[in-house]
């Protein structure tokens, strides 16, 4: 790939507060109108690199080049080229929403009919129109959330941050919101999406697994899950939780989880399966094991070595 | 600085203090309450007022009775003077709260016992002052039997009407509160609710922000200026002697090193609440070492350089002097330049620690 197609080119950066160290010499690519997923449990840094990829936080260390400007130097610079949606609602619950979106436009430096066509082209595209004078405080989350998105692309910048943008919001809304996202990533858009949602990462283009600070996975959804050591059995047999506990400690079971009257058991390895099988004779029950799909949670287990939920 | 930035960021400000119902009483609401509660003021005795005597007598007994009244404590002679307009003079700049005279008939006076022997012309402005000289009145003389041995003169408050003293000193208290309180808690709650995120993330550049926000609130302590002076006229009658523009010139500087204050206590909180704490936290030692609630004569020297640090002592020696002395700029520029340097420097510790980062 070349060079100049990357966005965000980031190398070993890092961030310490104290003796914390949140971002532990991250390497990061990201191409040109991709949809980047940051996948990891809360704590694990995605707030932090984000905001320091636009120049919110100075890196302790490492380099980051985003859309060209080298980041601490250029950081001003490139607040005008990029969209920053937080992760908590941030724009004025006490403005309306036509006046939070005309204070970011003013903001932004954008003129004042280019404005008013802007916001009322925005308002119509995110379901907003009939909500023009509401206070933004009294709004749903999900439509807090398409106000967020608006104020974030009001000029049109060519890298959009969002920092789990889906976090308080309803499945429809976030389905409807994830189809927002693809339209801008079609009209050229870089975005660089964090979340914790496995149907999410499922539907970015490229995405990195963070873990305690650290990228322990990088690639399509595809490529990481066809990289997998090893595949998911399922176990199907009448007494799971039984199963369950013959193959507790098993060196090559990185994760157990029950579905319904089926257990799927994650391997690190392929070619456990007469393994598996033999431990489960012996402790007498009587199972049938087949190959399961690997998923990205499959993935996440592999590289952390633990489920997403049990994280901090 | 762009000023479509800055003025979007007043604009929206305006449209926030429109809406806060609260902060919008408290503008108004604040002056009102306490300008009646304090209109009723307190009294108190000083010790060590700065004084100047005008001995046109010149005789062994006025010299006697000088040393008398000198060794009460309750004054402390400055100044000797030889005539009578530099009494009008010094207190006018506030260099003495009070002036001894003795009349070039002081014998005579004592001889025939019909008006005291003595004048005390009092700064009438100072509430304090005007309560010790009542006990000097009482002081028993050398060479008088009779009642009241000291006439005194109550220059610029002559009814000794307790509000003329307290308005003035009000006028600055009400404005450290309100300025220093609001902007603190106004920038700590963009940085509470998540705007400064966004903004930050934004062109805006940290001056545009705070003077953005500032702005607002300098009006708004124009206004609260003007509802005190007029509501003390209405009530208590409470004049202005000197010139109004120039009450207004000191004022505006009050405001801005009081906002400037504000802005700097809001780089150091984390949360309104903090920041609120802050606020009184500065509260505080201006109201009671300014000369406001006790008298500055009677303070110990320690406290009386402390209380020289703080802006509202300066502002209050410009507001009483102006309004009940009429005194002008020319006198006063002193207090001025001190109110200017205060600008100045909390403007430079505010700007030093506002930065477009999160750490």
């Amino acid at each position: 790939m070349n060079d100049t197609e990357l966005v965000i080119r980031a190398r070993g950066l890092s961030k310490r507060f104290g003796k914390l160290t949140a971002v532990d010499n991250l390497d990061l690519s990201v191409p040109r109108a991709e949809v980047f997923g940051f996948l990891g449990p809360n704590g694990c840094g995605k707030s932090t690199t984000i905001r320091m990829l636009c120049g919110l936080l100075q890196p302790s260390e490492g380099e980051v080049e985003v859309l060209g400007y080298q980041i601490p130097r250029d950081a001003e610079e490139l607040k005008r080229r990029i969209g920053y949606m937080t992760q908590k609602f941030s724009l004025y619950e006490d403005l309306t929403v036509q006046e939070n979106l005309e204070f970011l436009a003013a903001v932004q430096g954008i003129g004042r009919r280019e404005t008013r066509k802007r916001i009322d082209e925005l308002l119509e595209r995110y379901w907003l129109a009939d909500r023009r004078k509401q206070m933004a405080g009294t709004m749903s989350g999900g439509q807090k959330q398409r106000l967020a998105l608006a104020g974030a692309v009001l000029h049109k910048p060519d890298l959009l941050l969002l920092d789990e943008p889906t976090s308080a919001v309803d499945p429809q809304s976030r389905r409807e919101f994830w189809d927002s996202l693809f339209e801008l990533a079609e009209a050229g858009t870089t975005l660089l999406v964090s979340t914790h949602y496995m149907d999410e990462a499922e539907r970015c283009t490229r995405l990195g697994i963070l873990d305690a600070g650290r990228l322990v996975a990088d690639g399509s959804p595809r490529e990481l899950m066809d990289a997998l050591p090893g595949h998911p059995l399922l176990i199907e047999c009448a007494q799971p939780r039984e199963a369950q506990r013959a193959l507790q400690g098993h060196p090559q079971v990185l994760a157990m989880a029950q579905i319904g009257a089926t257990l799927r058991v994650l391997c690190a390895a392929d070619g456990v399966r007469d393994d598996i099988a033999a431990v489960l004779r012996r402790a007498g029950v009587n199972a049938e094991l087949r190959d399961g799909e690997a998923n990205l949670e499959d993935v996440f287990v592999a590289v952390t070595r633990k489920p997403l939920e049990a994280t901090p | 600085m762009n000023l479509r930035r800055m003025g979007a960021i007043v604009l929206k400000e305006l449209r926030q203090l429109r809406r806060d119902k609260l902060t919008f009483v408290m503008i108004a609401g604040v002056p009102l309450l306490e300008l009646v509660l304090f209109g009723y003021a307190i009294n108190m005795d000083v010790r060590g007022i700065e004084a100047a005597v005008l001995d046109q007598a010149n005789t062994a007994q006025s010299r006697e009775a000088i040393a008398e009244i000198t060794s009460s404590q309750v004054i402390e002679v400055k100044y000797r003077l030889d005539n009578p307009q530099e009494i009008d003079r010094l207190l006018r700049e506030g260099s003495i709260s009070a002036a001894l005279v003795v009349p070039s008939d002081f014998e005579a006076r004592l001889q025939r016992r019909e008006r005291p022997p003595l004048q005390l012309v009092v700064d009438g402005s100072d509430q304090s002052v005007q309560a010790s000289a009542r006990q000097l009145a009482a002081y028993p003389l050398p060479g008088w039997s009779g009642a009241q041995g000291v006439e005194v003169v109550n220059f610029y408050n002559p009814e000794r009407l307790a509000p003329l003293n307290t308005v003035p000193g009000l006028l600055g208290v009400i404005l450290t509160m309100t300025m220093v309180l609001f902007t603190a808690v106004a920038l700590v709650r963009e940085r509470e609710h998540g705007n400064l995120e966004l903004l930050i993330a934004t062109p805006v550049s940290p001056w545009e922000l705070t003077i953005g926000k500032v702005l607002p609130f300098i009006g708004i302590g124009l206004i609260q200026v003007t509802v005190i002076l007029v509501v003390g006229h209405w009530l208590f009658e409470v004049p202005v002697r000197g010139s109004i523009l120039e009450l207004y010139g000191a004022s505006l500087l009050f405001i801005i090193a009081s906002l400037a204050l504000g802005v700097w206590l809001s780089t150091l909180a984390s949360t309104q609440f903090q920041a609120m704490q802050m606020a009184f936290f500065t509260f505080l030692p201006q109201i009671l070492l300014s000369g406001f609630m006790f008298p500055f004569a009677g303070m110990p020297k320690a406290a009386q350089w402390f209380a020289e640090f703080m802006p509202l002592t300066h502002y209050l020696r410009l507001s009483r002097g102006i309004m009940l002395r009429e005194a002008g700029l020319q006198e006063l520029w002193l207090e001025i330049l001190i109110l200017i340097v205060f600008c100045v420097a909390l403007l430079g510790l505010a700007v030093a620690r506002i930065h477009k980062r999160l750490d």
